[in-house]
């Protein structure tokens, strides 16, 4: 391709420049986060005796091994359950097509652009006829609900993506449907698998709405949902409120850093499908 | 392909003479497709009770409950209307709607132009070391909470925070203030960190789209005397309709159904000047226990994102044909 120096050295320069807008904020937080406890510090500027200590009063104040076992649970309900029914219905409208199939795709896909704020007042009256709020179950069954949309559709457009000798192959092998599914389908699937896996872990870390609605013990929350509680009872002092709010980001910080290949082509497809 | 596959496992089959009369073939045709359609449909059932009791059921909700008054304990009134009525005549309501379009206009429209020019200038090097670093960088406030987005931000933004120290640095101390406490400048300010979040995504999207094009058409183009515009405007934005449509159709949903960022950077003020559907329903719902009001409300964002966002699916489909 044809590129001029001049266009080269423009590009460079504006794609370092966006690169400093973006990491620049974090930066900001972090010397912040090293400035004496209660002080009220300039946005950028090097302590004179940085407080690493901060960063552990911040983990006690805001009670993190609690936080993080609470995430935790909640993930690793709401993502292998989510993961696992929209599999199913994603194989079923894609490969198997029963008569409807085109309906209930639409249903499904209708719901791909609702804002969540749309259900929220009904989703309060429910959990608490089902004596559910403030536990975990508040935001681990509604988010099971709310992912459908968008992993079925997922799953389904993979599903009809996939050749299909490949399950005539099985069936004239002998293998009844649901074997063709665990045997063939399953193991074929593991890429769309695992970046909707991606897709669904970082959207259930960093939900927000549900968690300051309908729990509001920050013990029982998403990340997402501590940190706000975290910023409503720090909020006036600037340090220790930077150093707790790293130390919240740092789990999806570092996971993004060790698996980030994966992390962006999820999202980038991601946000294509949807 | 059901016939195809029916067709088939029939043939194998046909030494078993009960099977071999075409009656007897059509009917087992007919039941196994029956007994494969009914376990599709019992596949679908565990997503589909899922997404019909947490989200179809309170949505029907929602559209019942915005016709009657309700405190949320004692007896509910109908009120018919009424509720959509004060939407459009209190201002709190009917403002918090315009702010959110206002947004659109940083959450989307500043990522994406932006994101077209920067991905258009790095075109050339997209393979380089550097712009594969920077793709890890701008990802960076896409795997963030926008809680978190919205803290960092709020103390950026703040009298003493960075924003204002740049400004002194290179000149400008005068404009200096804090920037989301000022009547005059909070919508804007809220809005750049939807415009700081949605960038990177849009500009790699754009990117990716943009890699995908053909380099022999650039190569002509340039043959044929065309200037970098001429290239842009004839070639890539052309190229790229499905991509600008999904960032688009992102962003906006974005803009319009805002929350986190709000509810922790402004909580809606100075004064109402940063109050957004999402933010206003919460205060209603749980503040003021309006619930059918907040309702209507929620129907109304309900409706008007899909207003928004259905037609752009248009402009997506004809990109593809």
């Amino acid at each position: 391709m044809i590129v001029s120096r001049r266009e080269t050295w423009l590009g460079r320069t504006m794609l370092i420049l966006l690169m400093a807008v973006t990491i620049l904020p974090f930066i900001s937080l972090f010397v912040t986060a090293l400035h004496p406890s209660g002080t009220y510090p300039s946005g950028l500027e090097w302590p004179e005796s940085p407080q690493w200590s901060n960063f552990v009063d911040a983990f006690k104040v805001a009670d993190m091994g609690t936080l993080l076992w609470s995430s935790f649970l909640i993930e690793i309900a709401v993502v292998p359950v989510s993961l696992f029914i929209a599999t199913l219905a994603g194989f079923a409208l894609g490969h198997l097509r029963p008569p409807g199939a085109r309906i209930i795709l639409v249903a499904f896909v209708l719901g791909l652009t609702l804002p969540r704020e749309g259900v929220i007042v009904p989703l309060y009256y429910q959990m608490r006829d089902l004596g559910l709020l403030n536990t975990r179950w508040a935001i681990i069954l509604p988010l099971i609900g709310l992912y459908m949309p968008f992993a079925v559709y997922w799953m389904r457009a993979h599903f009809v993506n996939m050749p299909e000798d490949i399950s005539e192959a099985a069936r004239i092998d002998g293998a009844s449907t649901w074997q063709m599914f665990w045997r063939v389908h399953v193991p074929l699937s593991m890429p769309a698998l695992s970046s909707l896996a991606i897709l669904l872990f970082l959207w259930t870390w960093n939900q927000f709405l549900l968690a300051v609605v309908l729990v509001s013990d920050p013990a029982q929350r998403t990340m997402a949902g501590a940190l706000g509680a975290f910023q409503g009872q720090w909020g006036t002092d600037i340090p220790l409120l930077c150093a707790g709010s790293l130390l919240i980001l740092a789990p999806t910080l570092i996971v993004f850093l060790v698996f980030q290949r994966q992390f962006v082509s999820a999202l980038l497809q991601g946000s294509l499908k949807g | 392909m059901n016939q195809r596959l029916t067709g088939r496992a029939s043939a194998r089959r046909e030494d078993t003479p009960a099977l071999g009369s075409p009656e007897s073939r059509r009917r087992a045709i007919k039941a196994r497709r029956l007994r494969r359609g009914g376990l599709a449909l019992l596949l679908v059932a565990p997503a589909a009770l899922a997404y019909i009791v947490f989200v179809l059921r309170p949505m029907a909700q929602s559209i019942q409950f915005s016709f009657y008054e309700w405190n949320g304990v004692t007896e509910s009134t109908w009120v018919g209307l009424d509720n959509y009525a004060a939407i459009l005549r209190e201002p709190e309501m009917s403002g918090s709607i315009l702010n959110a379009f206002q947004l659109i206009i940083y959450f989307s429209f500043i990522p994406v132009l932006l994101g077209l020019f920067t991905a258009n200038t790095i075109r050339g090097f997209a393979t380089s070391r550097l712009a594969i670093v920077s793709r890890t960088v701008l990802f960076l406030p896409q795997i963030i909470p926008l809680v978190a987005a919205g803290i960092m931000w709020s103390w950026l933004y703040a009298s003493n925070g960075m924003v204002n120290q740049v400004l002194e640095a290179i000149g400008l101390g005068g404009v200096a203030r804090a920037w989301l406490g000022d009547f005059d400048t909070a919508l804007p300010a809220v809005g750049l960190i939807g415009a700081w979040v949605a960038l990177g995504l849009c500009m790699l999207l754009l990117l990716a789209g943009m890699t995908k094009i053909d380099p022999a058409l650039y190569e002509a183009a340039r043959i044929d005397g065309a200037g970098p515009w001429r290239e842009f405007f004839a070639i890539t934005l052309p190229s790229l309709r499905q991509e600008i449509a999904v960032c688009v159709t992102v962003t906006v949903i974005a803009a319009l159904a805002s929350f986190d960022i709000i509810y922790i950077s402004t909580q809606g003020g100075p004064g109402n000047r940063t109050l957004v559907p999402g933010l206003e329903i919460y205060r209603l719902a749980f503040f003021n226990r309006e619930i059918g009001q907040a309702s209507a409300l929620a129907v109304a964002l309900m409706a008007l994102v899909l207003l928004v966002v259905l037609p752009l699916q248009r402009l997506n489909r004809e990109g593809d044909s």
